[in-house]
């Protein structure tokens, strides 16, 4: 498999094999050293996961009836969302719970870092023109993508490796554990893939990052809409490289041949990426840039306009897929009320949910992942002030009549009214995609307003990006590690076990789901407070710091 | 504005300085990037501003642009506190920084339109000739330029404007020499129309064809200024004659350094070095020897910059003579 995946760019005639791939080995030690902190990270993380998790499944498993229940439970729509294909829920052990439950978030962890790990060591290394400096030594030119490649096979399987050694400690099967591990890593590599084709595509790292997102959203939603239309799964899921691994079936019914899937998908990416190399330039995207206006259009008078000039197709892609995904996800509403009448005789499962519920839940669910969606865009939008200082461009604007003030104030509203969009229109398509499908379990405004109810916690989002950037432009990435709390809080609070207090660190935690309750105007009034806090804090910051140079 | 700032350079420093920074001091962490520096820029007046990489001079200018606030000692720009007045005096003055970052995603010219913009004066006919001398093509995308293209688009957006200061960073790396010839003339008509002009530069002959004065830092201080004439009044001048008697006796006379002789045809080739300040009384006595020829070179700028930078060099274990003689008959070759 790791011969396999490295193999595509050897393919050069065999005269130049050799020297194509010079220095590779070196490469990949610099690269090991650079991102020794973050790889160590992201390699311990996933087995960490597993083992949290494992705990509470062993002793749910020592109470039969605790594990039929939750077998329920994982049938229900909601729960097809954020778990998988249901094998193995006629007698739910503990391997079939792990791998029904957890797979898909281990592929999406894992799946998250391959991209960004090879875009970081190709396109980004390209665009910094950091890696000129490296091609002009001897390096052959597949030296440093093969390199990129290598190291991210090589997280994956030190991944695969640990998690099966967690997974065969805790007394699960060994070959399954390997199996699914593996299948875990073959779908992250296929993302990594994806990746290393976008990078060809696109000029900047962050549109090659966007895309080969916007390919794992996509990955997801065919997942969850082919696992609602059927259990196991319909054709729709076998579409998206996360059901490949899922569809292993380990602990209930092995079966190696899906993992097969992912390594025809990244040797066929990896002929796509490479015949893309060869037809264009080091630096060049494959489109070369068109002249454009000589003369700036009169509205390019403040910093606003300029922040809007720069964040304007971020936000009109990030509206379109998303939106996209929302919608297509709405449309299986009206499939909840079938999936809840095939278990309608399973009396365990009435225990667990009344029946008029299941919709509202599973709507809660995706109105949730569309507020994640847009925190993630907020985090993304505030955080390019910082983008714009390391470049220097921030340090000239403000030698402009520009004051700090108005400079982050243009950041942050253009941020503000780019996140309130993402928001809106994703839980409008899924409100018009329920209504498409027709329900009666969910109104159109209901849905509405349970989205509208995260603004206050996405507001919390931007302000302490802002705060940290004003404060600690060093420790910006801790908003990301409270938005990944966010989801583990949303998602597996049950699970693990989590007190009170450590859910109350999430903002989305304070946010009231109208559909299954009432809503908690303090909370609203709390949030909102907070974010305010937030950003005067940032204002004042900002005001008063060194504005610092590369 | 600008009349009143060129009529303060004829009737003398009457007004406050375009620049005055004293006992400037900035640490970061453990590092003393500024350690007791002045420099003062008079109105109207091009100042060069020259030290080694890491001297400070960077720090020095962002500190006076309002980005970097300093630990103690006073600076005043065009008369106000460049930390507190920052919006106000940046609608005063054009910057170029040594490395100019652009947004990608705009081309050269909507750049210079969004800064013009912003200090509220853009004047469409300026930068058509400005773009025609320089040589740019506004209609590309900014990721797309080179770095001395990128230079350039800071230069134009600086020029463009008319202002009373102009803040220049090492403006012209990256740029050839027909465009540093552009750069030059450029900075002398913005003289010509009143502007002072901060020039913090490496190119040593840059500051010398338009500076009216200079500062030397190193190490956070400065370590000289004032203008050319009085930095070279400090310094030697290398004296070339062809006499008729012996000049020997010179060798010993106090000042005179590195008296060399050689036969020539017609007399005796004498080469030496002697201090300006002895230059009155060293010139009586050549010229009771019978002088065929005589030529005087005044020190370079080069050479005042090495004095200073060369012991630094010293220190470092380079031979700092030779460095210094190398860069100096490298420019009398140029010539």
């Amino acid at each position: 498999m790791s011969a396999v995946t490295a193999a595509p760019p050897l393919s050069a005639p065999a005269a130049r094999g050799g020297t194509t791939l010079t220095g590779t080995w070196s490469l990949v030690r610099f690269i090991l050293r650079r991102d020794r902190v973050r790889l160590l990270v992201w390699s311990l993380a996933v087995p960490a996961l597993y083992l949290a998790s494992l705990g509470e499944y062993t002793s749910m498993a020592d109470d039969p009836a605790g594990m039929q229940a939750r077998a329920a439970l994982v049938q229900t729509p909601a729960m097809v969302s954020m778990t998988g294909p249901g094998y193995g829920t006629d007698d739910y052990t503990v391997g079939a719970a792990v791998s029904n439950e957890l797979v898909l978030w281990m592929v999406l962890a894992l799946a998250v870092m391959s991209i960004m790990q090879v875009v970081r060591h190709t396109r980004a290394e390209e665009e910094s023109s950091r890696s000129e400096l490296v091609r002009a030594a001897a390096v052959g030119r597949h030296a440093a993508v093969v390199a990129a490649l290598v190291v991210v096979l090589l997280v994956n399987l030190v991944v695969a490796a640990l998690s099966s050694a967690v997974l065969v400690g805790a007394g699960l099967e060994a070959v399954d554990s390997v199996a699914m591990s593996l299948g875990v890593a073959m779908s992250a590599m296929t993302f990594g893939a994806i990746a290393l084709v976008a990078a060809q595509v696109t000029e900047h790292s962050r549109g090659a990052t966007g895309l080969s997102m916007a390919a794992l959203g996509a990955a997801f939603t065919l997942r969850t809409i082919g696992d609602m239309q059927e259990q196991h799964g319909s054709w729709v899921s076998w579409l998206s490289p996360i059901a490949w691994a899922q569809q292993m079936r380990a602990y209930v019914d092995l079966r190696w041949w899906p993992a097969a899937l992912g390594a025809v998908a990244i040797v066929l990416l990896l002929v796509v990426a490479s015949s893309l190399a060869s037809r264009r330039d080091f630096g060049a995207g494959l489109v070369p840039d068109r002249p454009g206006r000589a003369d700036a259009l009169p509205s390019l008078r403040s910093p606003s306009a300029l922040v809007w000039v720069q964040q304007r197709m971020a936000l009109l892609w990030t509206v379109i897929g998303l939106a996209f995904m929302w919608f297509a996800t709405g449309t299986i509403v009206n499939q909840v009320g079938s999936m809840t009448e095939s278990l309608a005789d399973n009396p365990v499962y009435a225990s667990v949910l009344g029946s008029g519920e299941v919709t509202q839940a599973f709507v809660g669910i995706i109105v949730l992942y569309a507020a994640l969606g847009a925190a993630a865009y907020g985090i993304v939008a505030a955080l390019r002030g910082k983008a714009e200082e390391d470049a220097g461009r921030a340090e000239y604007a403000l030698t402009t009549p520009v004051s700090r003030g108005r400079w982050l104030g243009a950041n942050l509203a253009v941020t503000s009214v780019g996140t309130l969009v993402v928001l809106v229109t994703g839980v409008l398509a899924l409100a018009g995609g329920a209504a498409v499908a027709g329900t009666d379990d969910v109104t159109f405004g209901q849905v509405t307003e349970a989205g509208l109810l995260y603004l206050p916690a996405l507001a919390v989002f931007v302000g302490l990006a802002a705060a940290l950037f004003a404060w600690a432009p060093r420790a910006t990435s801790l908003v990301w590690l409270l938005l990944e709390y966010t989801i583990v809080v949303s998602l597996f609070a049950d699970l693990f076990h989590l007190p009170d207090w450590a859910r109350r660190i999430s903002p989305f935690w304070w946010v009231s789901d109208p559909l299954t309750g009432d809503v908690d105007w303090a909370h609203v009034g709390g949030l909102c407070a907070v974010a305010l806090v937030l950003f005067v804090l940032a204002f004042v910051g900002f005001r008063r710091r060194d504005v610092a140079t590369k | 504005m600008t009349t009143t700032a060129a009529s303060t350079t004829r009737s003398g420093a009457t007004t406050a300085p375009a620049v005055e920074i004293h006992d400037l001091r900035k640490s970061f962490g453990s590092v003393q990037a500024l350690d007791g520096l002045d420099l003062t820029v008079e109105a109207g007046q091009v100042a060069g501003f020259l030290g080694p990489n890491g001297a400070g001079k960077s720090t020095t200018i962002r500190v006076l642009l309002g980005l970097l606030r300093a630990d103690s000692g006073s600076a005043r720009l065009l008369g106000g506190d460049p930390w507190r007045d920052a919006v106000a005096l940046h609608r005063r003055l054009a910057y170029v920084p040594g490395d100019v970052s652009l947004w990608p995603n705009l081309t050269g010219g909507e750049a210079i339109d969004y800064l013009a913009r912003l200090r509220g004066k853009p004047d469409k006919r300026r930068k058509a000739e400005l773009l025609e001398r320089f040589e740019l093509d506004p209609t590309k995308k900014a990721r797309t330029y080179s770095k001395g293209n990128r230079q350039k688009v800071a230069l134009v957006a600086a020029f463009v404007s008319q202002v009373d200061l102009l803040v220049l960073d090492e403006p012209t790396s990256g740029l050839d020499p027909l465009m540093e010839a552009v750069f030059t003339e450029q900075v002398r008509e913005a003289k010509a129309a009143g502007t002072s002009v901060l020039l913090s530069s490496h190119i040593l002959s840059e500051v010398e064809k338009v500076c009216d004065t200079v500062t030397i830092i190193r190490g956070g201080r400065s370590v000289e200024s004032g203008t050319l004439d009085d930095l070279r009044h400090l310094t030697r001048s290398a004296v070339t004659a062809v006499v008729d008697g012996d000049p020997s006796a010179i060798g010993s006379m106090a000042g005179v350094h590195d008296l060399a002789t050689t036969g020539n045809g017609a007399g005796t080739r004498v080469t030496f070095d002697v201090d300006n300040s002895e230059m009155g009384r060293v010139l009586p006595a050549i010229s009771a020897l019978g002088v065929h020829s005589f030529t005087a070179q005044p020190p370079s700028l080069e050479e005042l910059f090495m004095r200073h930078y060369g012991d630094e060099l010293a220190a470092d274990g380079v031979p700092a003579d030779g460095a210094g003689r190398h860069a100096a008959s490298t420019r009398a070759g140029a010539r």
